[in-house]
């Protein structure tokens, strides 16, 4: 998998390279700043691109939107982008296009590889990958003001947290020790009480679930 | 059409200004002589000891009464004239001393000698401009008055009567009188309102401070906001040193320690060493994230990267209650001005959710007149004030080191609105 890299502190983009290679991605290319990135975006075909939201030259969101701007010229170009801090409001307007092929994950996710290399493979595949402190801020600010909300279990809460980040069906089994057939019976509940189609594509169900969750 | 509309304002207007002219003669005469003479004779009174006690209650009133004409001359004719009274000590003594302090602090000031003066010229000249308004529309209406018959009976009653310079004796110069009467009529339409400005203006002129005083002002609230400031950062950097101390700082020593043992356990004991690597990795996320907020607090990353606009929408998103943030900025402003704006939003947004019971909140940004203007309003249960140690004072401070200004209407039972206006450039 051919990976392009954007990240102007040279001890994580030099880390970031070597998990990377350890884990069998490509580097076409590993860039420092935003027209470099602009650039590699016109010039190379990467199957994902990792993206830190802050680069030079201007040290403003740069990254993120130069992202942006390359799935605007490519929908559907996978994206994940890294920030020393997540806010909802990037993360509404990465996956405001609906297309999936999105990441939006705090730095501190790179301490754990396996986690993080999930995520860059989902993402390369058309899912999504949500911080974790996101889907959090998004359910605590939902399940306040949303009656639909006050009738999911605890249990279903969970599921709908993990699923909300990009987890699939048989990853949130993994996670919450339960069957896989217990987790599509979850979700299918969810779904029933939220009021939302109901979809086999893993990647519809969960940009559904973040929709339903950033709404209003 | 229009044109009669025109004149129908004309008139009204002109009818407004007529009674805003008697009120204005009337505090003119009755309202500045009285406190002219009681002004006087309360002075002349200090050498035997009775107008030491009571200069200052006179002064006082004489104060509320300029300051009713301030008042006045703002919402009348938009005539803004400051009012530059020397502030009292906040520690002032009472009693006896007390009294003689603060009666010698009042004749010290400028501003109550310019008073003085001022009362003088109000019931001489102000009131007659003042008076010269209703006149107007009042003869006038009785220069057509006296067309309709009543001059009959007055001449019968005292010789030909002088309607300013006609003398009315028959039909044909009450005719005259009443074409007079028309012709102050249309004067009146269009100069009571500049005779009302006149008087304010003439108010104004006597009563706005020298350069000298005014700068006096402007270093006292310098010297002032200066301190505020100082403490403010100072304050905040112990926060910050506090929190770094006993977070981030604790976190790394007690790493390295475990770092230290894991070293020397990787071979003895291989599964200790690996549930000791876990708690270094713990530790390490858990410093990355009290740094993270640490760092939210001194300048929110937002801001850095998106300016004030963004960075409040980012934080609404955050709050727990809903929240509409409505943002018209055409530009940035300086970094400093754009950290207190957003600090000082943050506050009133935190007041809101922690005591008013709001269900929903609007943020309003806005640049206009050379200022930032903010409004965050919400729909709690209001009695929200600016007391001492209460946020509100501290945003009060914080806004002031920038010349900015903070008002909070909080009526019991809400909504409250909190307005916070900043002066700046925008680029």
């Amino acid at each position: 998998m051919r990976v392009v890299l954007a990240e102007d502190l040279f001890l994580l983009r030099d880390g970031l390279v070597r998990m990377l290679e350890a884990y069998d991605f490509e580097i076409l290319a590993a860039v420092e700043s935003g027209p470099e990135l602009t650039k590699a975006f016109a010039e190379l075909e990467p199957d994902v691109a990792v993206v830190d939201v802050r680069l030079p030259p201007s040290h403003t969101d740069e990254g993120l939107q130069c992202a942006l701007a390359a799935r605007r010229a490519r929908p559907g170009l996978p994206v994940l982008v890294l920030s020393q801090h997540v806010e909802q409001l990037y993360a509404r307007e990465l996956l405001a296009d609906g297309s999936g092929g999105v990441g939006y994950l705090l730095k501190d996710r790179v301490l754990d590889a396996e986690q993080f290399i999930d995520a860059v493979r989902r993402v390369a595949a058309g899912g999504t990958a949500m911080d974790p402190q996101v889907i959090s801020q998004l359910l605590s600010r939902r399940a306040a003001q949303d009656k639909p909300m006050g009738r999911l279990t605890p249990r279903e809460l969970e599921v709908m947290e993990l699923m909300a980040q990009g987890r699939s069906n048989a990853a949130i089994a993994t996670q919450l020790v339960v069957t896989e057939r217990a987790v599509a019976k979850h979700t299918s509940n969810i779904f029933g009480k939220l009021g939302l189609p109901v979809s086999d594509d893993d990647n519809r169900r969960v940009l559904a679930v973040l929709a339903y969750l950033d709404r209003g | 059409m229009n044109a009669t509309k025109v004149n129908a304002t004309k008139a009204r207007d002109a009818v407004v200004a007529g009674a805003q002219g008697l009120a204005l003669a009337l505090m003119a005469l009755i309202g500045s002589i009285t406190l002219f003479v009681l002004a006087v004779v309360s002075i002349s009174l200090i050498p035997i000891g009775v107008g030491v006690f009571t200069t200052p209650a006179v002064l006082s009133l004489v104060r509320v009464h300029v300051n009713q004409r301030r008042l006045l001359a703002a919402q009348w004719s938009s005539v803004r004239i400051p009012a530059p009274y020397r502030p009292f000590p906040r520690d002032m003594r009472t009693g006896m001393t007390g009294r003689v302090e603060r009666c010698t602090l009042m004749l010290k000031d400028p501003a109550t000698w310019r008073d003085l003066r001022w009362l003088l010229v109000d019931m001489t000249a102000g009131a007659v401009l003042a008076i010269l308004a209703p006149s107007l529309v009042l003869d006038g209406i009785f220069g057509l008055v006296l067309l309709t018959g009543l001059w009959q009976p007055i001449v019968d009653a005292q010789g030909t009567y002088w309607y300013a310079f006609v003398p009315v004796g028959s039909w044909a110069t009450a005719g005259a009188a009443a074409l007079l009467g028309v012709v102050w009529l249309a004067v009146a339409m269009n100069v009571n309102h500049i005779l009302v400005r006149t008087h304010f203006k003439l108010a104004g002129a006597l009563l706005h401070p020298t350069r000298e005083v005014e700068l006096e002002q402007r270093i006292d609230r310098l010297t002032e906001t200066r301190h505020d400031a100082l403490d403010t950062s100072a304050a905040e950097l112990r926060r910050i040193e506090r929190d770094l101390h006993d977070g981030a700082q604790a976190r790394l020593v007690a790493m390295g320690m475990n770092l230290g043992t894991i070293e020397a356990l990787i071979e003895k004991d291989p599964a200790q060493a690996k549930e000791l690597v876990l708690k270094a990795r713990a530790s390490s996320a858990e410093a990355l994230t009290e740094l993270r907020d640490l760092v939210r607090g001194i300048h929110p990353p937002v801001l850095a990267e998106r300016g004030l606009g963004d960075a409040v929408k980012a934080l609404a998103l955050r709050l727990p209650v809903k929240t509409e943030v409505d943002v018209e900025l055409p530009g940035r402003a300086d970094a400093p001005v754009e950290s207190a704006a957003y600090f000082a939003v943050s506050e009133a947004l935190t007041n809101a959710v922690k005591y008013s019971g709001a269900e929903r909140i609007w943020v309003d940004m806005s640049y206009s007149d050379g200022s930032l203007r903010i409004a965050v309003t919400d729909n709690g249960g209001g009695g929200a004030a600016i007391a001492a140690g209460s946020g509100l004072r501290g945003l009060e401070r914080r806004l002031g080191t920038f010349d900015g200004v903070l008002a909070v209407s909080s009526p019991a039972g809400g909504p409250t609105m909190v307005t916070m206006e900043i002066p700046c450039e925008l680029y």
